[in-house]
């Protein structure tokens, strides 16, 4: 085996493509703002330089590890260089960090404080920009930029979008859309991923919170709240609570003590997007007709389709997404209160904040979600609310819609869309369980960009793909397109790896929180004493009693 | 938007580069010989056609001074305010430039679109300083007074 020398310690070379990855393998974690192991490199920020035998100072992400390597990281030399590259970033940022939405999570922040800058000698002859608030999803604050192009590679790489890119340069460089449009006059889908990778605040997500907060101290508003699936796995990050762990229960308590009328589980309204979904694909597939169908309960990718692929139209599920059909059926269980009703959705998403506002998701008119709030902010107005997450006691969500199968939990992650719906179509062909670990093992789990597995349904085989990511979507619409690929039954999340890494969720969340937030949330269904949506009791309740036959009206977007 | 004459002028142009995402510079640089500007529409235009997000193709314009997405007058007046050019005074034919048309630094182009004033680093010319040009031909060792000499001179052509 190879090695090479990471101050005065051998390190082992294990197919690293980098230097820095070798480097972080040793247990030093070097300062980066521009290095995203699922981005390409960039060697903008120069923070994981390091020196050679011979004195030469380099950045550690775009050097491949050689054999015999001799590498030093700390040095007085490179601290010096850290420091003054450090000072140089925040002369020219808005240095405004107790009154930032970015306080206490802030990369550069936690970074200045690391190295140790306790004064910035130069000053910010910047012209202060104005703010973008033109999105639904995400404000963009150029004045805190500091040129990573994090936001810039994901959009256009990861996600296929490239709604942002540089524009001028040297001292005038910035992040923008193209002629300094106002993002929402962009293809910009509101996913957050830009967010998600920001260091800094440059872009934040747009807050909802004040409006709930009103609400909430409104005597003749009763507020209502369904949380989302992949929002329980991520909400205790902001509390202390490790990485993936279930924090449902406390949640639900959480709210509850801010002043929620009646707290509901999104996996519920999951449920009954399974029942449609399937109902629609085997409906189309009888018929031989639109298909593939691509699922939509994914905002970022129903809005990514609007723009690039419109004549998919019709293959696109006409299902209201699990939120909007939850959002519209609590509206009409409560149509005959006195009071009003405002629907709160906390969602691990920012592009949900968008679906909210689109008329096919408004019954006669009436806009069903009345509030979009992310993860994040969930956690903000907790922390504000002074209550003491950590402590709280497990409560459970309000009846009549307080069961919600293991199924609709999965929804928060890539392919648990197609395996809820697979347990039900399974189910209802051969009305037990037992095909339940096939399923799971049948190819829809995993981190591949694209799955593929398939089940028969009478004689005839039905192809299924499930993809994250915009960008590979976009690569794998374009395959089907050409005759490349042929499939029945196609599933797209616009984030990679789904919900759990929305653009609504709290950040930072490295590789560990990444993985920790998939497998918690196949935690939590493992856990759940009903795992397909036919054996929640509830939801022939709710079809009886509540929908009665207007299922076009209150979960669908066309009819 | 603009009449359908430009995006057949950049229609035809980009075949004359093929639809390629690298022939993205020399197809707007030959727009921009056209028309003695980049208009803005056609760049949307041209980076769809080419396949390269409209973001993308206004960085690589934004980066370059050479491209100007506002229209040009009809003589493009460049002083040279490089290092000898400077020392021998170059800045008062600037400002006498200014003066007399009515631009400044953010306003390049006179009104009736016949003047535009830039300033350019260095023309490479240092033994003829201070230096201007006119839309490529070279004026050497000027002074306000014969840049004044100059304008009536373009103007007595119109």
């Amino acid at each position: 085996m190879d090695f090479i020398t990471i101050d005065s310690r051998c390190v082992p070379l294990e197919g690293e493509k980098n230097l820095l990855s070798v480097i972080r393998k040793a247990g030093i974690d070097l300062p980066t703002f521009c290095y995203h192991s699922e981005l390409s490199i960039y060697g903008a920020c120069r923070m994981c330089v390091v020196e050679d035998e011979r004195g030469r100072v380099f950045a550690s992400c775009s050097e491949q590890p050689r054999p015999g390597m001799v590498i030093k990281t700390n040095t007085i030399k490179l601290q010096n260089y850290r420091k003054l590259i450090m000072e140089l970033l925040l002369s020219s940022h808005c240095r405004d960090c107790t009154t930032c939405h970015k306080n206490g999570i802030c990369t550069l922040q936690s970074l200045a404080y690391k190295l140790g800058v306790d004064a910035v000698r130069f000053t910010n002859n910047k012209e202060e920009q104005p703010l973008d608030f033109s999105s639904p999803s995400i404000v963009r604050d150029p004045n805190k930029c500091i040129l990573c192009g994090d936001c810039v590679r994901t959009c256009a790489e990861v996600q296929g979008v490239g709604a942002l890119d540089f524009a001028f340069r040297g001292s005038k460089m910035q992040v923008m859309p193209a002629f300094n449009k106002d993002i929402n006059d962009t293809e910009c889908v509101g996913c957050g991923q830009c967010r998600v990778v920001c260091p800094t605040a440059a872009i934040t997500i747009k807050k909802d919170e004040d409006r709930v907060w009103e609400a909430l101290n409104d005597p003749n508003t009763r507020v209502v709240a369904q949380i989302a699936p992949a929002v329980r796995i991520a909400v205790g990050d902001s509390f202390g609570i490790p990485k993936g762990e279930n924090s449902m229960g406390k949640l639900v308590s959480a709210l509850r003590r801010i002043g929620f009328d009646k707290v509901f589980d999104t996996s519920f309204g999951a449920d009954l997007t399974v029942y449609e979904e399937s109902a629609e694909l085997v409906e189309r597939l009888t018929k031989n007709e639109n298909l593939p169908l691509f699922t939509s309960c994914c905002p970022g990718w129903v809005k990514f389709s609007d723009y690039k692929f419109p004549e998919l139209k019709e293959n696109i599920s006409s299902c209201r997404s699990p939120q909007g059909m939850f959002s519209a059926v609590l509206k009409d269980y409560f149509k005959d209160d006195e009071k009003k009703t405002f629907v709160v959705s906390i969602m691990p998403c920012t592009a949900k904040k968008g679906e909210a506002l689109r008329p096919e998701n408004h019954t006669d008119g009436v806009q069903d979600t009345d509030a979009v709030i992310t993860t994040a902010e969930a956690a903000r107005m907790i922390r504000k609310a002074a209550i003491k997450f950590e402590e709280l006691d497990e409560e459970a969500v309000d009846m009549p819609f307080g069961i919600a199968s293991g199924g609709g939990v999965i929804f928060g992650v890539t392919g648990g869309v197609t395996e809820a719906v697979l347990r039900k179509i399974c189910y209802d062909k051969d009305n037990n369980l037992s095909e339940l670990s096939r399923i799971e093992f049948s190819g829809v789990r995993g981190l591949d960009s694209v799955k593929e597995t398939s089940i028969m349904l009478g004689d005839r085989e039905v192809k299924i793909a499930i993809v994250h990511g915009l960008g590979v979507a976009s690569q794998l619409i374009e395959e089907m397109k050409a005759g490349k690929r042929h499939y029945d039954f196609v599933e797209v999340m616009a984030c990679r790896r789904g919900c759990v890494m929305g653009g609504g969720q709290p950040v930072p969340a490295g590789p560990k929180t990444k993985k920790a937030r998939v497998k918690g949330l196949y935690k939590v269904d493992t856990g759940s004493q009903v795992r397909t949506s036919n054996e929640n009791p509830m939801v022939e309740v709710i079809y009886r009693d509540i929908i009665k036959g207007r299922e076009h009206e209150l979960l669908h977007t066309r009819h | 938007m603009l009449e359908q004459s430009f995006y057949q002028k950049a229609d035809e142009i980009i075949e004359s580069h093929g639809r390629m995402q690298r022939a993205l510079i020399p197809i707007i640089q030959d727009i921009q010989n056209e028309y003695r500007y980049l208009p803005p529409e056609l760049l949307s235009y041209v980076a769809k056609e080419i396949g390269i997000t409209e973001a993308k193709a206004y960085s690589v314009a934004t980066f370059y001074e050479n491209f100007s997405f506002d229209p040009k007058g009809k003589y493009i007046i460049k002083v040279c305010d490089g290092t000898a050019c400077h020392v021998r005074k170059s800045l008062p034919i600037l400002e006498y430039l200014h003066k007399e048309l009515g631009l400044s630094k953010d306003k390049h182009t006179t009104d009736d679109m016949l003047f535009t004033v830039e300033t350019v680093s260095c023309l490479g010319a240092c033994g003829l300083a201070p230096v201007l040009t006119v839309n490529e031909k070279v004026y050497p060792a000027m002074t306000p007074e014969k840049a004044g000499e100059l304008l009536a001179e373009l103007r007595g052509d119109e």
